[in-house]
């Protein structure tokens, strides 16, 4: 071969093969195939999903850093915080996973209904978990325990007065359960806000496989929103345990 | 492979040179063609027009620095003035200049015609990362016009979270935004490099430039995030007054400094990594010889980016981290020097026994690799223990970062950018003029920098308006330097301009360069090539360019 430009044998070969493959209406022509551009939209969202761990990272750096320093502070605040309501929520999240893995599965046997009712599932279950989160936030603003001007130590300098058989803390120390709040509210403020871009994107998902476009063999929008929509669960899987459950004191009532 | 003798290149006769009738700057006319283009080198455009008008912003900052710095009396501004000059200057040339400069015009140009590809993989969010970038300079701007920031670009903890009452939240949403466009950059990089490469186009036949950029990209797309949740968290530290790095409620000023060095140590390997890559390209085609050492400088890349994660620290030295840890990122620090000499050593022998020629991109060329040499060796100095300590926070420091930065990726910036001007807008700049710039460019620069080493070594601290009068000849003589240096730049933008529309016609390959780019028409076409190439030779063969029939089709119309 003489030249880089020149057709050649070979590439009339490539352009026959790519005749077979399935044309889809939404293959962007700057792919040579259709396969190409659903494996470089699957590679995109894991980068993307690689950015997005290095942002939750900087998160669970610092909340691991001080909870070393404050151990007692962190430990006191986070028996705060409802084990029962966490353990709800977790199993309402792996459940609208599970939806929306079924509407991975639904979209690729082209089942139009069910993908659309797969989908409803998934988003009804991304609410539920966001409702159940704002009634824990609210709990949190009835017992100043948000952070900020009105944040009340009482509760941990004297925690015998508001019923609680808690190791009582010294001022000082108390003020540390402000930044477990703090760090609280940030890394599952954070992780609600990805929910809440998520269930947005679930509506116009909603729309667009009613309206057909997932029926046809395309795919990769469902593929790589699934991708998306599992990340958001799993960083759940790593806020439960270490915000609600690790070195809790034992439950006393 | 054939020997690595230099194949005599004949340039071509450009008087028969013609534009082509159809290529992607008249291929839509309008505003709105432009504004909402997914065309990557329309894309690159608007990027080199906007960076552009933010790098002589940021210079216009330098310009009252120095100009204040003229006399060691506080004359010109209060201090409080002079921080917000210097936080300017640093924010807007870092973030807004220095980290999109190569990527996201020449590469955002160039990537997918070097790998033989007809876009990037996602066109859209290369749009999206433009806009985001305008966003991120707007606010900055809106930051500026309402009274200006003071905290440094570093924003500083706790300085900026609790004792500074100027603009730290317009500021560092704005620096928050603009890192996503950089994230999209990168990410859009990445993809394109594995998934859209043409065929033939394997790993080895890439050119360096594209392997530069790839490692760059790997530091942006793992380094942002990181400088963005600790921006986010100053952002609320400010808004709910709550104390994650402020250690009187319990926090830690030195999170700060390492979530922010995380991306900010790396982010200069963002910088610098790209220019290494126009170098490459620069040198090889101007001494008509294949790189020497290919796949070593291909492999330096890559271990820049990995070396470069893990050397965050030798910015904090003096902040009280442990002994133990200073001394193994200052090992590590030095271990990034291997690398980068291997870079400096290659391109050496690709000179040697090369037919050189001197055109103005081998004269930039020249410069960064002594200017970069220069920086990067006084960089092994300050990654010593001792001798941070007695340099640090002194001019040594600005000496160094601005060799590297300025000496080395601005001259890289402007090597690329008139090596591949033919390229992009299908003529030629002035000659002449632009090699009286290049020289003009190198001189103001070294009398610029070269006596802040000296005033760094001899003690005057960084950051202040006013210094000892014992200071004030090296001090004048960096001003001067830096009026020199103005012009220096400001000839560029000139001529380029003029150049539009009086310069000579480049015919598609005026350097007879072996990259795919210059095998087609310039400028390109909007599809990139009338038909996906086929890579049949290693990079930078000037054997096989020599030998290319003559009668291929790279015309339409």
């Amino acid at each position: 071969m003489d030249s880089a430009i020149a057709t050649t044998q070979a590439e009339q070969g490539i352009a026959e093969q790519q005749h077979e493959h399935v044309s889809v209406p939404q293959h962007r022509h700057h792919f040579a195939t259709p396969e190409q551009q659903r494996e470089a939209g699957s590679f995109g969202m894991w980068l993307f999903l690689l950015t997005e761990i290095m942002f939750f990272g900087g998160l669970f750096f610092a909340y691991l850093l001080f909870r070393n320093w404050y151990y007692d502070a962190f430990v006191t605040a986070s028996n705060q915080l409802s084990v029962p309501l966490g353990a709800v929520n977790t199993a309402i999240l792996i459940s609208s996973g599970f939806f929306m893995a079924l509407a991975v599965w639904a979209a690729e046997v082209r089942k139009k209904s069910l993908l659309v009712l797969f989908l409803v599932l998934t988003t009804l279950f991304g609410f539920a978990f966001l409702g159940i989160k704002a009634d824990e936030y609210h709990e949190k603003f009835e017992k100043h325990h948000i952070p900020g001007a009105s944040f009340d130590t009482s509760q941990f300098i004297n925690p015998a007065a508001y019923g609680l058989s808690e190791k009582p803390l010294a001022p000082d120390a108390a003020q540390k359960t402000q930044l477990f709040f703090f760090l609280y509210f940030a890394m599952t403020g954070m992780h609600a806000l990805h929910m809440v871009l998520g269930l947005g994107i679930l509506f116009w998902l909603m729309i667009r496989a009613q309206r057909g476009d997932f029926s046809s063999g395309y795919v990769a929008p469902i593929e790589n929103f699934g991708l998306y929509w599992h990340f958001v669960d799993i960083v759940w899987i790593f806020l439960f345990p270490l915000l609600y459950l690790i070195n809790r004191h034992p439950l006393a009532h | 492979m054939s020997a690595p003798s230099p194949t005599i290149l004949n340039l071509p006769d450009q008087s028969t040179a013609q534009l082509p009738r159809r290529n992607f700057i008249n291929a839509e006319h309008g505003l709105l063609s432009w504004l909402f283009t997914s065309d990557h080198k329309r894309i690159a455009i608007l990027y080199l027009i906007s960076i552009t008008f933010f790098f002589f912003i940021g210079g216009a900052f330098a310009g009252l620095i120095r100009l204040e710095l003229l006399t060691p009396q506080p004359d010109l501004v209060s201090s409080d003035t002079y921080n917000k000059f210097f936080t300017m200057h640093g924010i807007i040339m870092i973030f807004l200049f220095l980290v999109p400069s190569v990527p996201a015009t020449l590469g955002n140009f160039l990537i997918p015609m070097m790998i033989g590809a007809r876009d990037l993989a996602f066109p859209k969010i290369n749009l999206l990362s433009w806009y985001l970038y305008v966003i991120g300079g707007t606010l900055t701007l809106t930051a500026l016009v309402l009274g200006g920031v003071d905290t440094g670009w570093t924003f500083t903890a706790p300085l900026s979270t609790h004792y500074l009452n100027t603009h730290v939240i317009t500021t560092a949403s704005a620096i928050f935004v603009a890192g996503f466009s950089s994230i999209f950059t990168g990410l859009n990089f990445i993809v394109t490099i594995h998934r859209m490469r043409c065929p033939g186009m394997t790993w080895f036949r890439m050119p360096l430039f594209v392997w530069a950029h790839y490692a760059a990209s790997i530091l942006m797309v793992l380094g942002t995030p990181v400088v963005a949740i600790a921006l986010v968290l100053v952002i609320l530290e400010r808004l709910v007054g709550i104390g994650v790095f402020d250690p009187t409620k319990g926090g830690d000023p030195l999170l700060f400094q390492h979530l922010f060095w995380f991306y900010s140590h790396p982010a200069v390997y963002i910088m610098i990594l790209p220019g290494m890559g126009v170098i490459s390209e620069v040198v090889s085609t101007f001494s008509r010889k294949r790189i020497f050492g290919y796949t070593a400088v291909a492999f330096s890349s890559v271990a820049i980016a990995l070396f470069g994660f893990f050397v965050w620290e030798h910015h904090m030295f003096i902040m009280g981290v442990s002994n133990y840890s200073a001394l193994i990122f200052s090992l590590l620090t030095m271990l990034v020097a291997v690398p980068s000499a291997i870079k400096i050593f290659n391109w050496c022998f690709t000179l040697q026994m090369g037919s050189i020629t001197f055109e103005t991109p081998m004269l930039y060329a020249f410069g960064f690799m002594g200017l970069f040499t220069i920086g990067g060796l006084t960089g092994v100095f300050l990654g010593s223990l001792g001798m941070d300590i007695q340099l640090t926070e002194t001019y040594f420091i600005v000496a160094h970062f601005h060799f590297v930065m300025v000496g080395g990726m601005l001259m890289a910036f402007l090597a690329g950018v008139h090596f591949w001007w033919p390229k992009m807008t299908g003529r030629m700049y002035p000659e002449s003029l632009s090699k009286l710039a290049a020289v003009v460019t190198f001189i103001g620069f070294i009398l610029t920098f070269m006596p802040q080493f000296v005033l760094g070594y001899l003690g005057m601290p960084r950051r202040y308006h006013a210094y000892p009068p014992e200071f004030q000849v090296l001090n004048v003589l960096s001003t001067a330097g830096a009026t020199i240096l103005g012009i220096g730049y400001l000839m560029p933008m000139i001529y380029l301009a003029w150049s539009l529309k009086y310069g000579a016609i480049a015919g598609d390959n005026p350097w007879q360069a072996t990259g795919l780019e210059w095998q087609t028409q310039s400028p390109p076409l909007t599809e990139n090539f009338i038909e996906i190439p086929i890579m049949d030779h290693e990079a930078y063969d000037y054997d096989w360019l020599e030998h290319k029939t003559a009668d291929e089709v790279t015309h339409v119309g």
